[in-house]
């Protein structure tokens, strides 16, 4: 199999597990850095089912990929172009967390080819910063910023989180001004999510976490900061993410339009055609890189159908029918007639020349909606 | 054995008075078993008994007892339930006996199912003593208590064992009146076969397995025998009795004992409780007088969650039934609930422990509806119909009249709740018939309600306006005229059949809204607004609306981790899977029962 593909790489390192986080990283393991990269770099000198493709986007994620010694980012993207062909003009992220940067890293970033970045902010409001479990202040992240222009990373991303606990609409509307101050090329805004084992969660369970805003709230804040947004030049591509024009994310295109990407590293994901498959989450994998997998196995053409629709429908331009016919050899039409009808005589979606996507009424409650999508056979 | 040594007797008691316990220490004692092999409570061998720590189905014990005069005794203990759904479970009990013992609690006293209980045992000509249970708690006033006994129900309690069945005190004392006071089974064994069915269950091993009291003559393997009812013959199989918990086969049973028989039964319909079992070649003269007949009182829907689980459904009531002959069903169609049956129930609490059995023991998944009482019908025409639907109400212009089932009902409760108790009776359209002081402190309050104002909740109202210290009996007294309505729910502006009640007329604009309000609760907000309304005639009485969901709260998706992110959506379709469509609205099963909860404010 050829054409270009994405890559991924996972480091499960942090300083400190924030109290949301439920990603599969781990804090105070730093003495096992060192055996985690060389398992990395074993799984992609192993490669071959992708072997010598061109990759177009590199994502580094975590984790946070920033607190671990810059050498090791290095190594790694040594190995890959090894690997693969990096495109001459491919987009190649890496997570940092504001609290971990410094300008010797940055300059190594750069160097090994680097040149987008996407800083987890998550909040300008020191108090919810702290709530959090975050690392940083607000003042580290100006800092951090101007670091990273100085150091001449023009492609930056920021993420925040809404609707957290204790603020209130200005607090959220406070954070988006100062991000907007920086003029990043593209920003993230997730709604806070609970999610079962983390600190947040438990308090949550506990009746302790009493101050989060409700539905209605939540929706309002969402309007402001999508006006905002909007205002500001940034235009919404999908659900959460923001950017200036021809800034969006490529790598996540490639999740959300099914792409061809392969993952590396603990509990990394991959799809190459119709073949899912991830890595464990479990710390095993520095034993057997790449052979102890969670999940793996070959879509049936529904499933495959089912996550074209659910992943498309995600992005604001959402999906067209060329594409489903293409890539299935079916008319979408005689797949998912009866649920596009009636999202679309609900008000939720637009059909427009050859494209179905949500409205912001759909947008809004894609959850709802998506799972109309899935068979109930299965489940 | 000769009958002088057989004592067929039950225990009857108010609810939580210690009979199940006595019944415990007495098939301990009796050394049929050891120690070890008690489980806690021999008789309740039924998983759901256990955990409600109730008894719902008789069942017989044969143990034996070495007296004190050196001599051995059978003991046949039958066991009975305490609650007021289950008179009539007492009383095919009870007609197999020749006498009862009493077990009040010695610091409660006398309460409403002591009374009623005795009553009972008292019709069916059995001689009654008493024991004082309890004696053991710092509360116990055994001399008090035996004063009450001897006031209120006119037997002698004064030298009644005094016992604590929890500590094993007194226990000796209880199987020797039993020797002593309850009369020797007086048959003849020489004449034709003549034994009462008094219960039946289905074994998956054995089938049919008929529980008999033989009266006259006798019953052994290879014998033809005949159901007088039925007028069906079939051979005898097995024949046995009761060990604790397990099927003991014998040789043969003879006039006064107490046992079984199988017999190669294969329709569940062919073996009625309360008929009389003779011999094929020989049979008796005439049969033993049937049971009273029982009566539903409570009538409600049930139906499987699963549309495809009907005929599961259909053979579940069909064994059921055959154990509980007080269950009946008929099949019946829902526009909202699909085909499922109309069946008939004792009372509350029985048709709680049925839906439970369903769903437990047979593995189904049921909705049920609103339960409802049987309402006559006159209509303009000159037909008289009863109601059990409250679908199946005519319209209101061809109806002349309705009438709707009272009870009288006996409520003991101390002085000092009297006024609450009295209020609550009165809310529920109560006619006070009766108010007895039992002592200075104690009152036996006579009320005529309408069925329908007891089924739902009135127990739990007592309960917890009198501190759980009121009891409660009632007997159906007959039918009343009353002003009574249908009230219709509508949602999302469509008519829902199986959420249709019937209510007296003056209370149904505060029902209507009240049940509005529980829906509102019970239904999951939807992409769309929904108006509940309640109806009575077409007219819109009172109106909820359920907001529209606007946002949801998990929007992320998890880089490339696209398994994680379709489980969530799977588990958003999932929950939509165990709901009931109406039009376009997904509504939770729970929701069918709605009208139950309607007071529990209170």
């Amino acid at each position: 199999m050829d054409g270009s593909i994405s890559i991924y790489i996972h480091v499960p390192f942090c300083v400190r597990k924030c109290r949301y986080c439920d990603f599969p990283s781990f804090s105070g393991l730093s003495g096992r850095m060192e055996e985690y990269f060389s398992a990395l770099l074993t799984e992609i000198r192993e490669e071959k089912l992708t072997e010598g493709r061109t990759a177009e986007t590199v994502y580094i994620g975590g984790g946070t990929p920033s607190c671990v010694p810059p050498a090791f980012i290095s190594g790694i993207m040594e190995e890959l172009s090894k690997k693969y062909r990096i495109s001459p003009d491919a987009e190649i992220s890496m997570e940092m967390n504001p609290g971990t940067v410094n300008p010797e890293a940055l300059k190594a970033y750069r160097e090994a080819g680097i040149n987008r970045v996407s800083l987890g902010c998550q909040s300008f409001n020191d108090q919810s910063l702290k709530r959090l479990g975050r690392i940083h202040s607000s003042e580290d992240i100006l800092k951090t910023f101007d670091l990273l222009r100085e150091e001449g990373f023009e492609n930056l991303n920021i993420d925040l989180i809404s609707s957290l606990p204790g603020e209130k609409k200005k607090d959220l509307i406070r954070s988006v001004e100062a991000a907007l101050s920086l003029k990043p090329e593209h920003i993230s805004v997730y709604s806070l999510i609970l999610e079962p084992g983390t600190e947040l969660y438990r308090e949550y369970e506990e009746n302790r976490l009493k101050d989060l805003p409700d539905e209605d709230e939540t929706l309002e804040n969402d309007l402001a900061v999508r006006e905002m947004l909007k205002d500001a030049g940034y235009s919404r591509y999908e659900i959460s993410n923001y950017s200036l024009t021809g800034r969006e994310c490529a790598h996540n295109r490639v999740y959300w339009n099914r792409g061809d990407y392969r993952g590396f590293g603990l509990s990394a994901a991959s799809l190459t055609g119709n073949r899912r498959f991830a890595n464990t989450d479990d710390l095993v994998y520095i034993k057997s890189p790449g052979k102890t997998l969670k999940e793996d196995r070959i879509l049936s053409d529904r499933e495959a159908m089912e996550e074209f629709m659910f992943l498309g429908l995600r992005q604001c331009s959402g999906i067209s029918e060329a594409g489903f016919m293409k890539a299935f050899g079916y008319s979408i039409t005689e797949v998912f007639a009866k649920e596009l009808q009636k999202q679309i005589k609900d008000g939720f979606m637009e059909h427009s020349g050859d494209r179905y996507y949500y409205n912001d009424r759909g947008l809004d409650v894609s959850n709802i909606l998506l799972a109309e999508f899935i068979a109930y056979d299965k489940i | 054995m000769d009958q002088q040594h057989i004592r067929n007797f039950s225990i009857i008691a108010h609810i939580d008075h210690g009979k199940s316990t006595l019944a415990d220490r007495i098939i301990e004692s009796t050394g049929l078993l050891t120690r070890r092999e008690m489980q806690e409570q021999v008789l309740d061998n039924m998983d759901l008994e256990r955990e409600r720590g109730i008894t719902i189905k008789s069942q017989a014990v044969r143990t034996v007892y070495k007296a004190k005069n050196g001599e051995e005794y059978i003991f046949n203990m039958i066991d009975t339930p305490g609650h007021v759904d289950f008179n009539y479970e007492v009383s095919r009990s009870l007609a197999a006996c020749d006498g009862a013992v009493l077990v009040v609690d010695a610091s409660q006293g006398i309460e409403a199912q002591t009374l009623a209980n005795v009553y009972l045992a008292l019709d069916n000509d059995l001689d009654v003593f008493p024991v004082l249970n309890k004696i053991d708690l710092p509360g116990a006033e055994p001399d008090r208590v035996a004063a009450e006994i001897e006031d209120v129900i006119g037997i002698e309690a004064m030298d009644a064992p005094r016992i604590s069945a929890k500590q094993g005190i007194g226990i000796e004392d209880v199987l020797e009146d039993i020797v002593h006071k309850i009369p020797a089974p007086s048959g003849d064994p020489e004449k034709p076969l003549k034994a009462l069915i008094f219960d039946s269950v289905y074994d998956s091993y054995k089938g049919i397995i008929v529980f008999i009291r033989i009266v006259d003559g006798s019953v052994k393997k290879g014998d033809r025998v005949r159901f007088m009812a039925t007028g069906r013959s079939d051979n005898v199989v097995e024949v046995g009795y009761f060990g604790a918990g397990q099927f003991i086969p014998c040789d043969e049973l003879s006039a006064g004992m107490v046992g079984y028989i199988c017999a190669s039964i294969k329709d569940l319909k062919e073996t009625r409780v309360g008929d009389t079992v003779t011999k094929d070649d020989q049979p008796c003269e005439e049969a033993l007088p049937g049971y009273r007949k029982v009566n539903s009182m409570v009538y409600c829907g049930i139906y499987p969650a699963d549309a495809a689980k009907y005929s599961d459904l259909r053979d579940a009531l069909e064994k059921l039934q055959l154990n509980d002959a007080s269950l009946v069903y008929e099949p019946e169609t829902s526009a909202a609930l699909g085909f499922g049956f109309r069946c008939g129930f004792l009372g509350l609490l029985h048709l709680d422990i049925i839906v439970e059995r369903l769903e437990r023991e047979y593995d189904l998944e049921l909705v049920t509806t609103a339960p409802g009482v049987v309402y006559k019908i006159y209509k303009t025409d000159g037909e008289v119909f009863e109601l059990t639907n409250p679908a199946n109400m005519p319209d209101p212009a061809e109806i002349e009249h309705m009438e709707e089932p009272i009870v009288s009902a006996e409520i003991m409760v101390n002085t000092e709740f009297l006024g609450a108790i009295i209020k609550l009776c009165q809310e529920r359209r109560g006619v006070q018939t009766g108010m007895d002081y039992i002592e200075t402190t104690r009152v036996l309050l006579k009320y005529d309600l309408p069925l329908n104002e007891i089924i739902y909740d009135f127990f739990d109202a007592l309960k917890s306006r009198s501190r759980g210290y009121a009891s409660f009996d009632y007997e159906l007294k007959g039918y009343a005229p009353s002003s009574l309505v249908k009230l219709d729910i509508l949602i999302n502006r469509e008519y829902v059949d199986a959420l249709s009640f019937i209510v007296f007329k003056d209370s149904a604009y505060e029902r209507g809204r009240k049940m509005c309000e529980k829906l509102k609760g019970e239904i999951p907000r939807h992409l769309f607004e929904i108006p509940i309304q309640a109806a009575v005639g077409g007219k819109v009485i009172a109106r909820e609306t359920v907001k529209a969901v606007r946002k949801d709260v998990l929007a992320k998706c998890y880089g490339g981790d696209i398994s994680r992110k379709k489980k969530l959506l799977e588990k958003q379709k999932e929950g939509k899977k165990k709901m009931r469509q109406i039009g376009s609205v997904e509504v939770p099963k729970e929701a069918f029962l709605s009208v139950l909860k309607l007071d529990s404010e209170d």
